[in-house]
C-alpha cells in the first residue's frame, strides 16, 4: 500500500529541485486547506472532541513528508498535517478520524490526530508526548533484524515534548543503538500556553544533540527552501549510516493549541518578528520570484486542493458513524484471549 | 538433572529464540552477564545479536518493542524487577494495550517482570504488580505458580498476538523444581485446580498457590479439605473454573501476594457474588499483603505477606462460618 500511496513522489535530486519545492508546497496547500475546513466544521459543531492545527508549521511538516521516501517510516505529531499527507495519507482519512466515522482507520474508537496506519509505515500517535520516538526507534531495530538496510524513520515533537522522560530515553537510546533515525523538533515557542522561557533552560534545544552524542541541525522553520535542504540531508545522514538526527525548526504556531483557544498569550512581537512569518505565504512569494509559478497557477492549485478537500468532507459526512451495536467491543486481537475476556 | 522455575523460563526463551527468528530479548544487564537473576544466562551467546542490553530506560524499552512488533517481530522485555515497569507505565498501558482497538494492529510484546518479595528486598524490589496491569483493557496478565506453567505460558505469551504481563515470581526461581518439562500446558486462559477437596475453595496465583497448599495439608489435620484454584491467568479472569468449584464447596477464600484494595481477589469475590451468591453459604474472604508498603527487614516482611498459617487459620473460621 505505502508504494501505492508515494508513488506520485518523484526521486530527490538538487536538479528537481523546483519540482520538489513545487511538491512540498501543494502539501503545505492541500494541509492549510483541510485544516481550514476542519475548523470551520467544529466551530459548526459537526466535530467532537478537540480539533489541532498546524497552521504555520506546514513548511517543516511538509518537507518531512516530502522528503521520505517509499518504504521509510514516519511517527507525526499533532501539527503534522502537511508532512501526513506527503507521506501518503488519503484526505478522506482526515475526515473520518474526526467524523468518528465507523469507516475510518480507527473506527470512531480514537479520533482527530490519533490516526495512523501502522501496516504502511505511518504511526498513530497517542496524546502522551515524547511517547512515539522510541516506538519509530523499535520499528527501526526490526528493520534492522530483517536485514533492511535503506529504510529511516522519521518522527516529529514540539518543544513542549522535549521536556518529557520518554524522549530523552528515546533519544538516547535511538544513540546508543545508532538507528537511522531523524527527529524533527518544531520550535513553535508554545506547548499550549506555556512559552519557551518556562519550557527548558539551554539557549537551544539544538545543543541537546551534543549530548546524546547526536548529529544536530537547525533550520528557519518559516522557510520550505531551508526546510527541504536542512531535512533532506539530515535524512541522507540517516541513511548513509551516521546514526541518529536531530533537526530543530523555529517557527510560531500561528494558531491556539486547538480551535477552542484563541491563544491571547501569544506574545504579539513574536508574530511581527521573522519566526511568527506564515510559511505558506512565504512559500508563495518565493515561487512567483523564482518565476516556478505565478500568482494565477497558485489560485488554481488552491482551487484544486479545495474541490479535493470539499468532495472528502462530502463522502465522508454521509458514512455511518459509529455504532454501538456492532462495535465488537474488544480489545483482543487473539481470538483464545478474546473468548475468554467475552465469557462475562 | 532437575530444572527449576527460572531455568524454565531461560528454557521457554531458549526455544523460543531458536524456533522463531522474530523472536528477541531486550533488558537490562541481559546480555553478557544474563541477567540480574540469570534467566538469560548464556543465550547472548547462544543467539548473538538477539539478547540485547538497554539502557535504564524501562519506557523506551517497551516503546521500541510496541515498535518492532508493528514490524512483525516478538520482542521480549525483561524487566529487571517488576517495581521498575511503573517507569514503562504509560507505554504498556496507553501504547500497548491500545494499540490494536485503536488501529486493529496487534501488539505480541511479552513483559517479564520478576515479582514478589524475598527477605531483604524492601518496597522497591518486591512489589506484585498484575492487579495493576490487569486493570487496563488490552493486557493479558499471566501469574504462573509452576516450573510447568513457568514453561509453556510463557511460550504461549511470546506466540499470542496481545500484549502479555508474564509475572513470574522471584521466590520460587530456585525453589521450585522438576525432573523434565512438559509440552503439552493447559490453555493458558484456564485456571487449574491444583488440590481437590469438598469444604472449601481456596483461590490463587503464583507464589500464593504454595503458601495455599501448604495451608491445605494444615487444614487436613483437622478434616478440612480445602480446595486450591490457581488462576494461572488473572486477565482474562476465568470465572467459570472458581465458580464450579464454589459451586461444589460453597465457601470462597481469595489469596493473593498483592495490595487488597481493588485487586485480583476483589475482582474475584465480585464475579463470585454476582454470578454464584446463590452457591455461597458463608461471605466471601480474601488475604492480602497489608496495605502499606513492603517493609525492608525479614521480620517485619515475614507477616507483611500473608502466610500458610494465616491462610489456614482464615480458612478454619470461614469452615466454621
Amino acid at each position: 500500500m505505502l508504494d501505492t500511496l508515494k508513488e506520485h513522489r518523484g526521486e530527490v535530486a538538487p536538479s528537481l529541485f523546483p519540482d520538489l519545492y513545487i511538491t512540498a508546497f501543494k502539501w503545505m496547500l492541500l494541509a492549510r486547506t483541510v485544516e481550514e475546513k476542519l475548523g470551520s466544521l467544529w466551530r459548526a459543531g459537526k466535530i467532537a472532541g478537540g480539533v489541532y492545527l498546524g497552521k504555520g508549521q506546514e513548511a517543516i511538516s511538509s518537507a518531512v513528508g516530502t522528503m521520505l521516501k517509499p518504504g521509510d517510516l514516519f511517527g507525526p505529531l499533532i501539527r503534522d498535517q502537511a508532512g501526513r499527507l506527503a507521506f501518503g495519507e488519503p484526505i478522506i482519512d482526515v475526515f473520518r478520524t474526526h467524523f468518528g466515522s465507523r469507516t475510518g482507520p480507527t473506527m470512531g474508537r480514537d479520533g482527530n490526530v490519533h490516526r495512523g496506519r501502522p501496516r504502511q509505515g505511518y504511526f498513530p500517535m497517542i496524546s502522551h508526548l515524547g511517547a512515539l520516538v522510541s516506538v519509530v526507534a523499535g520499528a527501526l531495530i526490526a528493520r534492522r533484524f530483517k536485514g533492511d538496510r535503506t529504510a529511516i524513520g522519521a518522527t516529529s515533537i514540539g518543544d513542549g515534548g522535549t521536556s518529557t522522560g520518554a524522549f530523552h530515553e528515546a533519544m538516547n537510546m535511538a544513540a546508543v543503538e545508532k538507528l537511522p533515525l531523524v527527529v524533527v523538533i518544531t520550535n513553535n515557542r508554545y506547548a499550549y500556553s506555556t512559552p519557551n522561557s518556562r519550557q527548558f533552560a539551554c539557549s537551544d534545544l539544538v545543543d541537546r544533540a551534543l549530548g546524546y552524542g547526536l548529529e544536530g541541525h537547525t533550520m528557519d522553520g518559516t522557510d520550505l527552501a531551508d526546510c527541504l535542504e536542512v531535512v533532506g540531508n539530515a535524512m541522507e545522514r540517516a541513511r548513509s549510516g551516521y546514526g541518529p538526527q536531530m533537526v530543530v525548526g523555529h517557527c510560531l504556531r500561528l494558531t491556539g493549541h486547538a480551535e477552542h483557544d484563541d491563544a491571547f498569550y501569544l506574545d504579539k512581537r513574536l508574530l511581527e518578528s521573522p519566526v511568527g512569518r506564515d510559511c505558506l505565504k512565504v512559500a508563495e512569494s518565493y515561487l512567483c520570484k523564482q518565476k516556478w509559478a505565478d500568482e494565477t497557477q497558485i489560485e488554481s492549485w488552491k482551487k484544486v486542493a479545495k474541490q479535493q478537500v470539499e468532495e472528502s468532507v462530502a463522502i465522508a459526512q454521509c458514512e455511518p458513524q459509529a455504532d454501538p451495536s456492532e462495535e465488537t467491543w474488544c480489545p483482543y486481537a487473539t481470538e483464545s484471549v478474546a473468548k475468554a475476556h467475552s465469557v462475562r | 538433572m532437575t530444572i527449576t522455575y527460572l531455568e524454565a523460563i531461560r528454557e521457554a526463551q531458549r526455544r523460543a529464540l531458536r524456533d522463531d527468528p522474530r523472536v528477541y530479548i531486550y533488558g537490562q544487564d541481559i546480555a553478557t552477564f544474563g541477567g540480574a537473576f540469570k534467566a538469560t544466562k548464556n543465550l547472548a551467546r547462544e543467539f548473538p545479536g538477539r539478547v540485547i542490553d538497554a539502557p535504564i530506560s524501562e519506557d523506551a524499552m517497551v516503546g521500541s518493542a510496541i515498535g518492532a512488533a508493528i514490524e512483525g517481530m516478538r520482542p521480549i522485555v525483561e524487566m529487571q524487577f517488576a517495581d521498575f515497569s511503573s517507569v514503562a507505565i504509560n507505554q504498556i498501558v496507553n501504547q500497548a494495550a491500545t494499540l490494536f482497538w485503536r488501529t486493529q494492529v496487534a501488539c505480541p510484546i511479552t513483559i517479564r517482570l520478576p515479582s514478589g518479595g524475598n527477605p531483604g528486598s524492601g518496597p522497591f524490589h518486591s512489589q506484585n504488580l498484575e492487579s495493576l496491569y490487569a486493570h487496563f483493557p488490552g493486557l493479558v496478565v499471566m501469574t504462573p505458580a509452576t516450573v510447568d506453567d513457568a514453561y509453556t505460558m510463557l511460550l504461549e505469551a511470546i506466540a499470542i498476538d496481545d500484549p502479555v504481563i508474564y509475572c513470574e515470581h522471584k521466590y520460587l526461581y530456585n525453589r521450585l523444581k522438576v525432573d523434565a518439562l512438559t509440552e503439552a500446558g493447559l490453555p493458558p486462559h484456564k485456571a487449574r485446580v491444583a488440590r481437590i477437596g469438598r469444604d472449601l475453595t481456596i483461590v490463587s496465583y503464583s507464589a500464593m498457590v504454595h503458601e495455599s497448599l501448604s495451608a491445605a495439608e494444615q487444614l487436613k489435620r483437622g478434616n478440612i479439605e480445602a480446595e486450591i484454584v490457581d488462576l494461572r491467568t488473572v486477565k482474562p479472569l476465568d470465572v467459570d473454573t472458581v465458580l464450579a468449584s464454589v459451586a461444589r464447596t460453597s465457601r470462597l477464600l481469595c489469596v493473593g501476594e498483592s495490595w487488597p484494595w481493588g485487586g485480583v481477589n476483589a475482582e474475584v469475590i465480585a464475579s463470585v457474588a454476582t454470578h454464584g451468591f446463590h452457591l455461597l453459604d458463608a461471605p466471601p474472604q480474601r488475604i492480602n499483603s497489608k496495605d502499606t508498603p513492603i517493609p525492608f527487614s525479614p521480620n517485619l516482611w515475614s507477616v507483611h505477606k500473608p502466610s500458610s498459617q494465616v491462610i489456614a487459620a482464615a480458612a478454619r473460621r470461614l469452615f466454621d462460618w
